[in-house]
């Protein structure tokens, strides 16, 4: 087997000391580091996030394939930092003021990040403003909000209007249970995403 | 009152239905954590525990979901646990005075277990004995584990219970999501594993609360009924909740519930109760369904 596609089978087994083995294994090969991260390391959490979206895998296996993935990554980070580290886009994200609710949120963030995306994960329980000051600062193409509360949803509008009155021009994610697609026009998000493996895949859209 | 699962044993009870919105409409703001809630105002818990009552349940749940330290410990409420659970379980006895049975509810830590999560299983453990000691202590007549996802926390809160009182009967559930391939949790736990492994753990009574509406539930109540003898527990929220003109609302009424709590009964469910979205109007349609089914 090639040791590319090794690392993308022991990455999906979720196997944190595997990987980081054969990570260091195929760059001693001459694999260089961003053929590594894409055709090994992301390449299978696309194969974990696409099972995960027909429910062949649940939460347990893709937190443990995250795992693996971030042993994989701090192999590659010094070799990745010569080459320039290729980044899909960045995203913005946290569960929004008053709601502690974070294993959705947490699962989107891993999932972008295995997808290539750079992610500034803010935490839970962030005020509006929080939101908007940290887009400006990192400069962030995306940011992503989530709520589990129909009583927190609602703080979604008023980062929208934190955004605006800055001048930020970041695509706007939105999920959570409460969250729908008309929701997400109400508030004039650019993206409703209905699991994470769907957020994922449109937000991988809009970046193109 | 007679023992709980004696009682069990003449027919079907009925469980009350949702607390949160319930506390909404007494002045819960978004984001406050229920439980401190419920602890500055013991006299809402007693309007709720009443209008349920009142509506016909038999069983009436405590506001303690989230009271166990380590869920209490995100609103750094940790040291108020022996306080906040005491406290609940004496306004829903007062409330019912001997008229219904006090269930004590017990919901996820909001942790993950090791290796996906960080969380220790000797500390979930701790964290459910020590929420429970004050359950039981204040006198609760049953524990109720629910809203699980996660067999491997599931199992520790009903050893927990039982290490405790191996005498007080616990009801635990779990929350399945419908997939093309059948029911499962967030955690990849299906139907027939999860009936097995309550079982095995020591709950008395099995069954799921939330995260479907009564339809789909009377689906999950067929399998498990297929897969234990022991008795079932069905507490559906009212459809999924939909936003219409900014306000959350739950799709199905007390009128749509009657005949399904029925079909509900005819599956072998034992307890049929509510959970989002219900309210005592939802209760009394289960009521008049259980009392015609005994008929």
């Amino acid at each position: 087997m090639d040791i590319l596609d090794e690392v993308s089978r022991r990455l999906q087994e979720g196997d944190e000391e595997q990987v980081p083995a054969l990570v260091r294994k195929a760059l001693s090969q001459g694999k260089t580091a961003p053929e590594v991260l894409d055709k090994g390391l992301i390449a299978g959490m696309n194969v974990i996030g696409a099972k995960f979206k027909e429910r062949e895998l649940f939460l347990p296996d893709v937190l443990l394939a995250a795992k693996a993935m971030h042993a994989g990554i701090e192999v590659l980070k010094p070799h990745l930092a010569k080459e320039g580290l290729p980044s899909a886009g960045k995203v913005v994200i946290g569960t929004v003021q008053g709601d502690l609710h974070d294993i959705g949120k947490n699962l989107v963030s891993i999932m972008l990040k295995g997808a290539g995306f750079e992610v500034v994960d803010l935490g839970k329980d962030v005020p509006p403003e929080r939101f908007a000051e940290a887009v400006e600062k990192e400069k962030a193409g995306f940011v992503g909000m989530s709520a589990l509360l129909t009583t927190t949803m609602p703080v979604m509008a008023k980062v929208v209007e934190a955004l605006k009155a800055r001048g930020l021009k970041a695509l706007i994610m939105v999920g959570g249970a409460p969250v729908s697609e008309e929701y997400a026009k109400e508030i004039g998000a650019d993206l409703y995403a209905f699991d994470a493996a769907s957020a994922v895949e449109r937000a991988k859209a809009l970046a193109r | 009152m007679i023992g709980f699962l004696e009682r069990l044993r003449q027919g079907p009870l009925v469980a009350d239905g949702a607390m949160g919105t319930m506390l909404m409409e007494r002045g819960l703001k978004p984001g406050e954590c229920p439980e401190a809630f419920g602890l500055a105002h013991p006299e809402a818990l007693g309007e709720i525990a009443r209008a349920y009552l009142e509506a016909g349940a038999d069983i009436i749940q405590t506001n303690t979901f989230g009271a166990s330290p380590l869920k209490l410990a995100s609103y750094k409420l940790e040291d108020k646990t022996e306080e906040i659970n005491r406290k609940a379980v004496e306004a829903a006895r007062r409330a019912v005075a001997g008229k219904a049975y006090v269930s004590a509810s017990c919901g996820p830590t909001g942790r993950l277990l090791k290796p996906v999560g960080d969380a220790d299983p000797e500390e979930v453990l701790a964290a459910f004995k020590r929420q429970m000691k004050a359950l039981l202590d204040a006198g609760a007549d049953i524990l109720c584990i629910e809203t699980m996802t996660d067999l491997g926390e599931a199992s520790l809160a009903v050893k927990a219970a039982k290490s405790l009182r191996p005498d007080v009967p616990v009801m635990a559930t779990m929350t399945f999501d419908k997939t093309s391939r059948g029911f499962f949790t967030m955690m990849g736990v299906s139907v027939k594993k999860a009936v097995e492994g309550l079982k095995a753990a020591g709950a008395d009574i099995v069954g799921s609360n939330c995260g479907n509406g009564i339809e789909a539930m009377v689906l999950i109540a067929k399998e498990m009924r297929t897969l234990t003898d022991l008795p079932l527990i069905i507490q559906a929220n009212a459809g999924l909740p939909r936003l219409v003109g900014g306000k959350t609302v739950y799709p199905e009424s007390p009128e749509f519930w009657a005949p399904k709590a029925k079909d509900l009964l005819a599956a072998g469910v034992s307890i049929v109760g509510g959970c989002c979205g219900t309210t005592p109007e939802h209760i009394r349609a289960i009521r008049d369904s259980v009392s015609r089914f005994r008929a």
